[in-house]
């Protein structure tokens, strides 16, 4: 007999709010159900409101632990759209800051991680870690972890000469100490165990389910927006995209933290490539009529933009898309079969951020433009079984 | 910073108790994630907030200083005032962030109910004092400066 699991919205498990609800046959997990909305800030429809200048601050907000994909992303549909030229010491300070952050939110997600797996060691170390990257991005932009530092055609400070050894020093700093986490995670027997063949997600799932980011390149597709459609200096520095085949907790945990690594290698690249010059282009105040895309590698995933100007100031339409839209429904793969005590961590895996997912839709009906309220659904729904009923009627009297 | 109404007085007894270790309920209502984890910043090994016995708990029922950050999504509403009822009072309610003290950026939002002393003083008519951290997001060190203030005025309300 299938009892049914509630958690949430408020639960210790993560800081966002969003509410699982497990079925469960004994300790075997039959079916899993997520409602979020509780953070929905309606950002699409603000966005229409404010000026190109004003809208990356606003995107930035998005989220707080990817907090440059978004601007960042959303400046790339703008400069799509209007065909702006970004300056190419821009892309660097673009990619170092996006990849700092990257850097950041990784290590964050391997302490939760860790902290869901009741090992809050890991967890102390890699925020003790995360640290000094915080600090960096300080020195850098002027705040810890919402920079302002996007700006349609150019990025809005330029980093100092004698800022790069401090930048050099904290990545050299910070290698020992991520290597020293990575075989602290992965010789563990332990932690192997919790791990090791746990929410397994086979490759065709991966792809039947669209999954991006680490969560697809831990199962084998060998995806990643910064290789495949280059934005920032991600073209012009030696690295390579990490994959694991195995589709299990512990490649996810492992393509992470070599992630790290490659992006320390980026900054390092940007680092030595990078020649004085503007930082931003000259943009004009009104957007000419248009549409343009921006695609983002965030921590978690390909982030996307969509912009249609309408020759105004504003943007008339903005679409966001975060990744773990495509993300969380892989838990239906993930979740299925697996025991109740594996599901924190299965659920954790993902990096999720609700977040960034939560949007609004609101349905149409397809014949004209009148929205549809829940009693127009409703009285739709009525109308259909009175339909069926009268067929079955009639069926009956033949 | 701080604003406290004037009525509810605590007995020397409970405000003591609470000023020793405060426990902390974190609750999220709309936010960009970004002030719960310098919440949860203050925990780790640089700010070290647990050596003042201040502990994040799992259960609103053990807490005596409420978190709240966020702009107050609609949908939040009622559990937020479900979570205020089951704390145990008297109590200290921290808004995080731009967003908890006046909706930050999400000020004209169609999906926000308002501030947290907002929803507190007008929708739920109680007195309990309310402490505005501001910042997008506050710095670890203005945190903790808001809950020593909350606390700090708890005292000041004793019989
Ligand atoms: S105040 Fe700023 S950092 Fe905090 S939740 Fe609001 S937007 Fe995010």
């Amino acid at each position: 007999m299938p009892s049914k699991i509630p958690i949430g919205p408020y639960h210790p498990l993560q800081e966002e709010p969003e509410h699982f609800i497990l079925t469960i046959e004994g300790e075997q997990v039959v079916d899993v159900d997520v409602s979020i909305g509780y953070n929905h800030r309606g950002i699409e429809k603000l966005a229409e409101s404010k000026t190109y200048d004003q809208v990356p601050f606003l995107v930035e907000r998005i989220c707080g632990i990817c907090s440059m994909s978004h601007p960042l992303a959303f400046s790339l549909a703008v400069e799509n759209c209007a065909g702006i030229e970004v300056p190419p010491r821009a892309n660097y300070i673009r990619t170092i800051l996006d990849e700092i952050r990257r850097l950041h939110s990784h290590l964050l997600w391997a302490g939760l991680a860790g902290h869901f797996l009741g090992y809050n060691t890991v967890w102390m170390w890699a925020w003790k870690y995360r640290e000094p990257l915080l600090e960096l991005s300080e020195l850098l932009t002027g705040n810890r972890n919402h920079y302002g530092m996007i700006k349609v055609g150019g990025v809005r400070r330029d980093i100092p000469p004698e800022h790069y050894p401090l930048i050099r020093k904290a990545l050299d700093e910070l290698k020992p100490k991520l290597e020293m986490l990575y075989g602290a995670v992965l010789d563990d027997p332990v932690l192997r165990a919790r791990l090791e063949g746990v929410g397994h997600l086979s490759r065709e799932d991966a792809i039947r389910y669209g999954v991006l980011g680490p969560t697809a390149r831990a199962s084998g597709v060998d995806i990643d927006i910064r290789r495949d459609y280059p934005y920032g200096a991600s073209d012009k520095v030696e690295w390579r995209v990490i994959t694991s085949e195995r589709g299990d907790l512990l490649a996810r945990v492992e393509v992470r933290l070599l992630e790290c690594f490659e992006s320390i290698k980026l900054i390092e690249g940007c680092l030595e490539q990078m020649e004085p010059g503007p930082i931003s282009a000259d943009v004009p105040r009104k957007i000419p009529p248009g549409e343009g895309i921006g695609q983002v590698e965030a921590p978690r995933g390909e982030c996307f933009h969509y912009v249609v100007a309408n020759g105004t100031d504003k943007p008339e339409r903005l679409k966001i898309r975060a990744p773990t839209y495509m993300n969380l429904p892989s838990f239906r793969a993930t979740c299925l079969g697996e025991t109740l005590s594996d599901v924190a961590i299965i659920l954790a895996g993902i990096d999720p951020c609700y977040c960034c997912t939560e949007r609004l839709v609101r349905i149409k009906d397809g014949r004209g433009e009148r929205r549809l309220s829940f009693e127009d659904l409703l009285k739709l729904s009525w109308e259909k079984t009175a339909r069926l009923r009268k067929e079955a009627k009639d069926g009956c009297v033949e | 910073m701080a604003s406290a109404g004037s009525k509810t007085r605590t007995s020397p007894w409970q405000a003591w108790g609470i000023s020793r270790s405060p426990w902390v309920y974190h609750l999220a209502t709309g936010t960009c994630n970004n002030c719960d984890i310098e919440l949860l910043d203050c925990l780790t090994p640089r700010y070290d907030l647990e050596r003042f016995g201040i502990k994040l708990v799992g259960s609103p029922r053990h807490a005596d200083v409420l978190m709240v950050t966020g702009m107050m999504n609609r949908k939040c509403l009622p559990r937020f005032i479900a979570v205020c009822r089951q704390v145990p009072k008297p109590y200290i309610i921290v808004a995080l962030g731009a967003c908890g003290a006046n909706k930050g950026i999400f000020h004209d939002s169609y999906n926000t109910v308002g501030p947290v002393e907002r929803v507190v003083r007008e929708i739920m008519k109680e007195d309990t004092i309310v402490v505005n951290v501001p910042g997008c997001p506050p710095k670890p060190e203005a945190i903790i400066l808001g809950v020593v203030k909350g606390l700090k005025l708890l005292q000041e309300r004793r019989r």
